[in-house]
């Protein structure tokens, strides 16, 4: 079989497992599931860009997902006067000294001659600027968070239409991609994987604390949509109309009417994407990015500057993660620190990447629908399979309680059976690189 | 006077608590580190080895508690400490010989190592979540505490009360104790020294005629026995959930890059040095420093420098405090 032909049936594979939950179990759950696979396929060329252009090894995906949705809501949501007043500029300002005693550090560093009074400089410099920030930073926060804690407590977005934080999420998530960067990328790369892992951690914990900027685990609800609300819909009397006369109920169809017009704009997102990359990919600069990959040393004797490049292409790989997460979080309509976690937002991202086929970008996004098809259909399916393993036993009885009530677990070590059997069988994915 | 009871609140806050956990996270590292010396691959199933073998041993407690078997003042779960173990080793001697065994053999790269290593993270995670559930477990029982915080106020009359939790004394017991049959075992024993061999030189390990798979092989049972201990530890002074286990691999790996990845020594260090920064960063000053100021400089706020919740932010930064500056860690371990 050749390979477009292949490849093509995969997808077909993959829809057509879609379009069968549209029929069995309803098209308002097929097209949820569709919607996360675009997000999801996004989120695997982003990584596919580090990981299977590139070779870097990042797994901080969550941060950079995080980043995104926080830029949802920092330009989405409409600002909070009463906060902004209490203390908006203060927390700023607190902000610029924390940023300032860092680099007034690093140039103390550098300016002064090594020795103990370098340290001695330094650490009288950090304490003094330490202090003098949550001298400021902290009576601001109170003051903002004390704003009404039940229904804002925080200080708001800016109010722009909520598609302007999708690019919006890529720079943020770029910008601290090129700090990490910046500081880990010459390392080793088990070492990147780590320090990619903890500042992940960090995002998270940033974003779960600071009460005035995301209003921590109260969570941020009700972020502007893009497109209507189904309430909206089912009370315009020409869409009631229409829909009935095409013979469908009016509440369903407002449901599915706005799923659809996400997948559109989501397809939008992931067309271009794909594009850019495939250009990418087959230019002398995705060549380069190869052959950086598979020989750092014969890269940098023909002159490549495999550092910069690293850097690159890390950079780029994050924003699209970044703009992915800003996305998801449109589509939620609400940021829920909370639900950040690891195996969910980077290691699963992963699985896609490396079941799909790392290097090629259409195999990550089949990756992408295929295994976040799986992630959602394991569950009902295990729960199937444990009716059927326990029919025989006694109604009651404590094992058949257990193995039902476990059966929600069965998708982790599903992703993990399926990444180790892709990994031992087909190292390169279901469609391997050319 | 004020002084002791200063001296009081800091080992009742930080140097006890702090000594715990830095034994917990030093038993984790060396795990990890023992795995990356002779397999050569950071292994990121580390965290949910130690909650597998945790829940093993959490089974075979409650088994022995429905039995009316208990340790008197200490806790059961150290009598079904070698159940888990063994049931432990058994699970990491399968995967090696399912999983990683076939890319040994192909000579594979450590980062794809590393990657399969995440698959078997998400099925042990599953396996662990399914078997004993995600939730909250609490299997310590025995007596409580070894000081308690009145007694020790009567013994001394001092104003502060220290109390030792039965826990901590044996974490650090057991701690010790562990630690020094391992260096024992790498330094004296014939099998211990043919392991350091295989880390230092493969090739010529192999060529005086030491059996790669007899090494690997007593690894994973070291590797499962270290794990097993670090997470009943860990679970018996805290409490024991499948997710916590799992976000201990940032802290552990920090150790033991911090150390120096590949020396047993500099996962011992690095798992102190953590364990200490994290809790003096995010302890709150002030009961100590109460004592300690003449009452017009007393403080006002907790003197906190950062809120518990970035606790993990902290192991972060010595890490990357450490590579900058130090990119074999402490002890000059291995780089590959």
């Amino acid at each position: 079989m050749s390979t477009p032909i292949k490849n093509t049936l995969l997808f077909a594979i993959v829809f057509g497992l879609t379009i069968g939950v549209g029929y069995v179990q309803g098209w308002n759950v097929a097209l949820g599931i569709f919607n996360m696979g675009l997000i999801s396929a996004i989120m695997a060329l982003g990584v596919n860009m580090q990981w299977g252009y590139a070779g870097l090894f990042n797994i901080g995906v969550m941060g950079f997902v995080a980043l995104g949705g926080l830029a949802a809501v920092l330009v989405g949501m409409d600002p909070v006067p009463e906060a902004w007043a209490a203390g908006g500029l203060r927390v700023l300002l607190g902000l610029a000294i924390g940023a300032a005693s860092i680099v007034g550090a690093v140039m103390l560093w550098a300016r002064v001659p090594s020795g103990w009074l370098r340290a001695v400089v330094l650490i009288a410099w950090l304490i003094v600027a330490f202090i003098l920030y949550r001298a400021v930073f902290d009576p601001a926060v109170e003051a903002i968070e004390a704003v009404n804690p039940a229904g804002t407590g925080f200080l708001g977005g800016l109010g722009l239409p909520v598609i302007l934080a999708w690019p919006v999420g890529g720079v943020a998530a770029a910008g601290a991609a090129w700090l990490i960067g910046k500081t880990a990328l010459g390392l080793r790369s088990d070492y990147l994987a780590i320090a990619t892992l903890g500042i992940a951690e960090i995002i998270i914990a940033v974003m779960k604390n600071e009460d005035w900027l995301s209003r921590g685990v109260k969570n941020v609800v009700g972020i502007p949509r893009p497109v209507p609300y189904e309430i909206d819909l089912q009370n315009d009397p020409d869409f009631v109309a229409r829909m009935v006369g095409w013979g469908y109920d009016p509440v369903v169809a407002s449901a599915i009417y706005v799923k659809l017009l996400y997948a559109a704009l989501f397809i939008v997102v992931l067309l271009v994407l794909i594009w850019l990359s495939e250009k990418a990919l087959n230019s002398p600069w995705g060549r380069m990015m190869r052959a950086i990959r598979d020989n750092e040393v014969a890269a940098s004797a023909m002159g490549k500057n495999v550092t910069k490049r690293h850097l690159q292409i890390f950079v780029l790989g994050s924003a699209v993660c970044g703009l992915a997460g800003a996305m998801m979080t449109t589509l939620d309509g609400q940021l829920t620190p909370g639900t950040y976690q690891p195996l969910r937002f980077t290691f699963l991202v992963w699985v896609m990447v490396i079941v799909g086929g790392s290097g090629n970008n259409f195999g990550a996004v089949l990756g992408g629908f295929l295994i976040w098809f799986l992630w959602v259909q394991v569950e009902p399916l295990g729960l199937l399979i444990m009716d059927a393993v326990t029919s025989g036993m006694a109604d009651g009885s404590w094992l058949k309680g257990h193995l039902q009530e476990s059966a929600a677990h069965m998708r982790l070590f599903t992703m993990g059976l399926v990444l180790v059997l892709v990994l031992r069988f087909s190292p390169r994915g279901l469609i391997p690189e050319r | 006077m004020e002084f002791l009871n200063a001296l009081v609140a800091f080992s009742n806050f930080v140097l006890i608590p702090a000594t715990a956990y830095g034994a917990q996270l030093a038993l984790g590292a060396l795990g990890v580190t023992l795995i990356f010396g002779i397999l050569r691959f950071s292994n990121f199933a580390h965290g949910d080895t130690m909650a597998f073998g945790t829940m093993a041993t959490i089974l075979f407690t409650w088994w022995l508690q429905s039995k009316g078997v208990s340790l008197g003042p200490l806790p059961t779960a150290l009598l079904a400490l070698p159940v888990g173990i063994a049931v432990t080793a058994l699970l990491l001697l399968g995967t090696d010989k399912l999983i990683y065994a076939f890319y040994r053999e192909q000579r594979a790269k450590p980062v794809v190592l590393v990657i399969v290593s995440m698959g078997v993270m998400f099925m042990m995670n599953g396996l662990v979540r399914f078997i004993i559930g995600p939730d909250d477990q609490r299997f310590a029982d025995g007596e409580r505490f070894i000081i308690r915080a009145s007694e020790f106020k009567d013994m001394t009359g001092l104003d502060e009360g220290l109390a030792i939790k039965t826990t901590q004394g044996i974490t650090i017991v057991t701690a010790v104790i562990v630690v020094a049959l391992l260096f024992w075992f790498l330094n004296r024993t014939r099998t211990g020294k043919s392991m350091r061999a295989y880390s230092d030189n493969e090739d010529l390990a192999l060529l005086s005629g030491i059996n790669p798979e007899r090494v690997v092989m007593i690894t994973w049972i070291i590797v499962a026995a270290l794990a097993t201990v670090a997470g009943v530890l860990y679970g018996l002074d805290k409490s024991f959930k499948p997710f916590t286990y799992f976000q201990l691999l940032l802290p552990i790996f920090a150790s033991a890059i911090v150390g120096g990845l590949g020396s047993p020594l500099g996962a011992i260090v690095g798992g102190f040095v953590i364990a200490f920064s994290e809790i003096f960063v995010t302890y709150a000053w002030k009961k100590v420093l109460v004592y300690l100021m003449p009452a017009p400089l007393e403080p006002d706020g907790l003197v906190q420098l950062l809120s518990t919740d970035y606790k993990l932010a902290v192991s972060f930064m010595i890490l990357v405090i450490v590579l900058l500056f130090r990119p074999t860690g402490i002890f000059a371990g291995k780089s590959s």
